[in-house]
């Protein structure tokens, strides 16, 4: 149990301290056992209140994706994708490591944490081949 | 989320009407800013319904900057009301404003309700990168922010994405969306946008966040639009034809795009079944229909979620610009917001387009006999729904 479990403080910044330490976490229901995601203090499948933070296995599937496009000199072209997490939960993020255009809906993804420069976590996706597969999770 | 109770609201049906309609400075309108634009409309629509400012005594409206919008608002047209609402929901706001101000006329609480909505958003000299960079502080979205979608077209992007897959819908059934309602534009003199335009043109067009192209989105565009409304005993008195407010209803599931649970199915399929449980009609009544049309996409999302079509069949349903003029459903007569005007918040134009069908003001792209219509209002990105019907004396 990592601090993040403790009933109370703001569940965002728990979140967001863990991942920020490079730990990608999401929360499941101590009442109905549902994975949930984004963080936050109650349970929106049934109210419970206390919600576990867990290492998801960081794998999961492109539920729909975009290119958002941007002037070459400002960066290029870039994916923003919904991924459905293995344990049943959605999020934003983007894939990375192919072309933007070649992310796929029903591709499988593995995640992984970037920590910026300035201390930020970020939680990012890559195509799960035998070559990348180590999700960020089961680390 | 928990599944919704559907309220009866069916003794409501017809209780109220609205009584007057205006838009103002819609385009682009040098000079004004959002009061200036929404007290201008308020002006013109209280007097299209035959009244005075002094007979206004419930107001509703909001604003996507100001969190207390409705306060200058009553304080800048000086009206003393006993039914305020300020609820902000989005686009779709002014359509869910009705049903609580039917309860309010209805139970003796007020007698006149203005529903007002003025924005500057064209010409505002605030830049957009300036309003972003406020509402990243005030409104933050931290589990979506980081990875910058470029809101909201990234959100209707993912949707379109995610219709495409499921059902096969393809870029050329987007374009027709944007392609009927330029045809629709080109009959109304008040659209912003009435040059020819063809599926090649928007297929063609500058991509913004795939599969969406910039005419795939609404324009950016000033206006002011404003409705008053009455209990139905005493429109009957005032100038114009009374339309009736049959149906009405509101449904919200989400905030953010990646907590929709379905991103082809959205609230509109809970809002649209209750308003026409309250109203005892159906999609196959409906003569015209608005849609609120912020990107190409939600016009096929909330055609099926209103029972138009059938799920996943709005792409062929809308092919041959079967929703164009003389097309089989009369879709977003006034050019909508891709074609006509769209000031920031688009909803109080579906009720404004839809009142002047059935007043028979829809000059060369009037609907002829449109006897009932439905308004519809989206908010958010894909977040709030709201769905009103309305008949004329006859559909009582």
């Amino acid at each position: 149990m990592s601090d993040a479990n403790e009933p109370t403080g703001n569940a965002h910044q728990a979140w967001q301290r863990a991942l920020d330490e490079g730990r990608f976490l999401i929360q499941r229901c101590g009442g109905c056992a549902q994975a949930v995601f984004q963080p936050r203090e109650l349970c929106p499948h049934c109210g419970h209140g206390r919600l576990a933070f867990e290492a998801p296995a960081g794998t999961g599937t492109v539920y729909a994706t975009t290119v958002v496009r941007r002037k070459p000199a400002e960066g290029g072209d870039y994916n923003v994708a919904l991924i459905d997490l293995d344990e049943g939960c959605r999020l934003m993020s983007r894939v990375e490591g192919v072309p933007p255009a070649e992310v796929r809906i029903g591709q499988r993804v593995a995640a992984r944490v970037q920590v910026s420069k300035d201390g930020k976590g970020l939680v990012l996706f890559d195509p799960l081949t035998a070559a990348t597969a180590t999700p960020a999770g089961a680390a | 989320m928990r599944p919704a109770r559907t309220p009866d609201n069916r003794a409501l049906r017809g209780a109220c009407a609205i009584a007057g309609v205006a838009t103002f400075g819609c385009g682009e309108a040098h000079g004004h800013d959002d009061m200036s634009l929404l007290a201008q409309a308020a002006r013109l629509a209280v007097a299209d319904a035959g009244l005075t400012m002094d007979d206004i005594d419930g107001i509703a409206t909001c604003s996507a900057g100001a969190s207390m919008w409705v306060m200058p608002a009553i304080e800048h047209l000086g009206i003393n009301a006993n039914y305020i609402d300020g609820t902000m929901l989005g686009g779709s706001s002014f359509i869910a404003h009705l049903l609580p101000a039917m309860r309010a006329l209805a139970s003796g609480q007020c007698n006149a309700v203005l529903v007002c909505y003025g924005s500057a958003q064209r010409t505002s000299t605030l830049s957009r990168g300036a309003i972003g960079q406020a509402r990243r502080a005030l409104d933050p979205q931290p589990y979506e922010q980081p990875y910058e979608p470029f809101m909201p077209a990234s959100a209707y992007a993912l949707a379109a994405s995610r219709h495409m897959h499921q059902y096969g819908t393809t870029r050329r059934q987007l374009a027709e969306v944007a392609v009927a309602a330029r045809a629709w534009a080109q009959l109304n003199p008040e659209a912003f946008m009435r040059e020819p335009l063809s599926i090649d043109d928007v297929l063609n067009a500058r991509m913004v966040s795939d599969p969406l192209s910039v005419r795939d989105c609404c324009l950016v565009t000033d206006g002011g639009g404003a409705l008053v409304l009455v209990r139905s005993d005493r429109a009957k008195d005032l100038p114009h034809k009374p339309v009736h407010v049959l149906g009405a209803a509101t449904a919200c599931w989400n905030r953010q795009i990646s907590s929709m649970p379905d991103l082809t199915v959205t609230a509109a399929s809970q809002s649209g079944a209750q308003a026409y449980a309250m109203a005892g009609l159906a999609a196959k009544d409906m003569d015209v229909v608005a849609l609120y049309d912020a990107f190409t996409i939600n016009t096929l999302l909330f055609l099926e979620d209103l029972g138009f079509c059938a799920k996943g069949e709005a792409g062929p349903f809308v092919e041959g610009g079967a929703i164009a003029p003389g097309g089989r459903l009369a879709v977003n007569t006034n050019g909508g917001g891709l074609s006509c005007v769209h000031p920031g918040m688009y909803g109080i134009y579906t009720l404004i387009e839809g009142v002047r069908q059935l007043r028979g003001q829809g000059g060369e792209r009037q609907v002829a006999g449109a006897k009932l219509a439905l308004c519809h209002g989206n908010g958010g990105t894909l977040s709030s729904q709201a769905t009103a019907i309305l008949g004329t004396a006859e559909t009582l």
